[in-house]
């Protein structure tokens, strides 16, 4: 029998529902809206499933460890390769040089 | 052509009729093996496990309502009330025909 | 308005959307948080990616975002007081969700949508364990607690313990059906309209049915807007 995925969890014990409103950050609104951009149309890159799909195969530890959009942040990334949008290669350059720009102060206001 | 009618006894599958295993499936855990009616009937639908994986144009299947009683899912191992109850969407090819129960009123 | 040179960092202005300067917020300015988690750079990354390779462009990442701010629980509370004031829109909207909706200008594309509606026996409550299915289309983006860890697991077991917590105690004689969102629906819980609402309007009954409530995780606020 398969293993209960870690994303499968009606039942389980678990703490008090903090109900406390949040009002979504800029970085989860834009996450939210490029991964409606690439998967409706005209682009439809992949379908809902694909997406849970990828997020389901985060490892245990990082599903967990992950805020929700934070989870989408990394299955945008694996299906934008997998879907051959981005190369791996391309990604890891930017990201890199995204890090070094904002990690520094800059002279602009 | 659905294989359920609204009020047919089922059970839900313990794991997936095909091997190996989808490796994305909507049909929750705590559900696996357990008894329920079915409610309503949806229509057809894509499957998902197979959406999941790029493959967009196979056939649907049916999509149901299935109506579980807290005691069948629990046995009291939980903090609900007498006639409180749980429906899921289950798709056609988790279920069996489950005729050891009584067809439900 | 003041500018702090020295601890002012550039954000993407290059592409000319942001303009959160953090350190001259008037006291009523919406903090707007830096990116400085891992998946945030990544967000960063992946956009301008996606703008300099021509598959998507800066405008439409910002009309998506305008257009995801105009898609408020106040939609959904707007068909619910329909509902509750026109019998007969209430029985379309019932048979089917997506035609009842769309008679006001909303929809739940690809997706067919389930209005549930509460009575003295029976009260709905949505939960997906397996995610965080929402009819986001009709109520917005889910609250936190929707997607949390603890909601998604518990309420398929506890969900008279789950309300509690949200503050809703129903007698044993009412039957709590926990809707798990699992597949192709999405679900608007219909609450029962307060008593003492005779002769409201529309746009008065609109403002007692909250989100939560349409979710089932409450009931409607009673006449004084407060939970009944």
């Amino acid at each position: 029998m398969a293993e209960r995925g870690v994303h499968d969890m009606g039942g389980e014990a678990g703490g008090p529902v903090d109900n406390h409103e949040h009002v979504p950050t800029m970085s989860e609104r834009r996450v939210d809206a490029l991964m409606q951009l690439m998967r409706s149309n005209p682009r439809s890159y992949w379908v809902v499933d694909e997406m849970r799909r990828t997020i389901e195969s985060l490892t245990p530890e990082h599903y967990n460890a992950s805020g929700y959009y934070e989870k989408w942040a990394y299955a945008l990334r694996g299906l934008l390769i997998e879907k051959g949008v981005v190369t791996q290669a391309e990604m890891d350059a930017k990201l890199a040089e995204v890090k070094a720009r904002l990690a520094e102060p800059s002279e602009k206001c | 052509m659905a294989a359920f009618e609204i009020g047919d006894a089922v059970k839900i599958r313990a794991e997936h009729p095909l091997q190996p295993q989808p490796i994305h499936i909507r049909t929750p855990w705590y559900l696996r093996g357990k008894h329920g009616v079915i409610e309503r009937r949806f229509g057809d639908f894509h499957n998902p496990e197979q959406l999941s994986v790029g493959k967009y144009d196979l056939p649907e299947v049916t999509l149901y309502w299935v109506r579980f009683t807290m005691d069948e899912l629990w046995a009291g191992e939980g903090t609900y009330g007498p006639n409180d109850s749980i429906v899921v969407e289950i798709y056609e090819h988790w279920l069996e025909p489950d005729d050891k129960a009584r067809r439900a009123a | 308005m003041t500018h702090d040179h020295d601890h002012d960092h550039d954000h993407d202005h290059h592409h000319g959307h942001d303009h959160d300067h953090p350190h001259d917020h008037g006291p009523f300015q919406p903090d707007i948080k830096e990116p400085t988690e891992e998946w945030e750079f990544l967000e960063i990354a992946m956009r301008e990616l996606l703008i300099q390779k021509g598959i998507i462009t800066a405008r439409e990442v910002e009309d998506m975002l305008e257009e995801w701010d105009g898609k408020v629980p106040e939609n959904g509370a707007r068909v619910v007081a329909r509902a509750w004031t026109d019998p007969a829109f209430k029985a379309r909207l019932l048979a089917d969700g997506n035609a009842g909706v769309q008679e006001m200008g909303m929809d739940v594309p690809g997706l067919k949508l389930v209005v549930l509606e509460n009575t003295p026996k029976v009260h709905h409550t949505v939960v997906c364990t397996l995610c965080s299915c929402y009819p986001r289309t009709i109520l917005g983006l889910p609250p936190l607690w929707y997607k949390s860890r603890a909601y998604r697991s518990r309420t398929v077991r506890e969900p008279r313990a789950v309300l509690a917590e949200f503050g809703t105690q129903l007698p044993d004689s009412v039957e709590v059906r926990v809707v798990d969102s699992t597949a192709d629906c999405r679900y608007l819980v219909l609450p029962m309209r307060p008593d003492g609402t005779d002769g409201w309007n529309e746009e008065q009954l609109a403002r007692l049915a909250t989100r939560d409530s349409m979710i089932g995780t409450a009931v409607a606020l009673n006449p004084d807007g407060v939970r009944g």
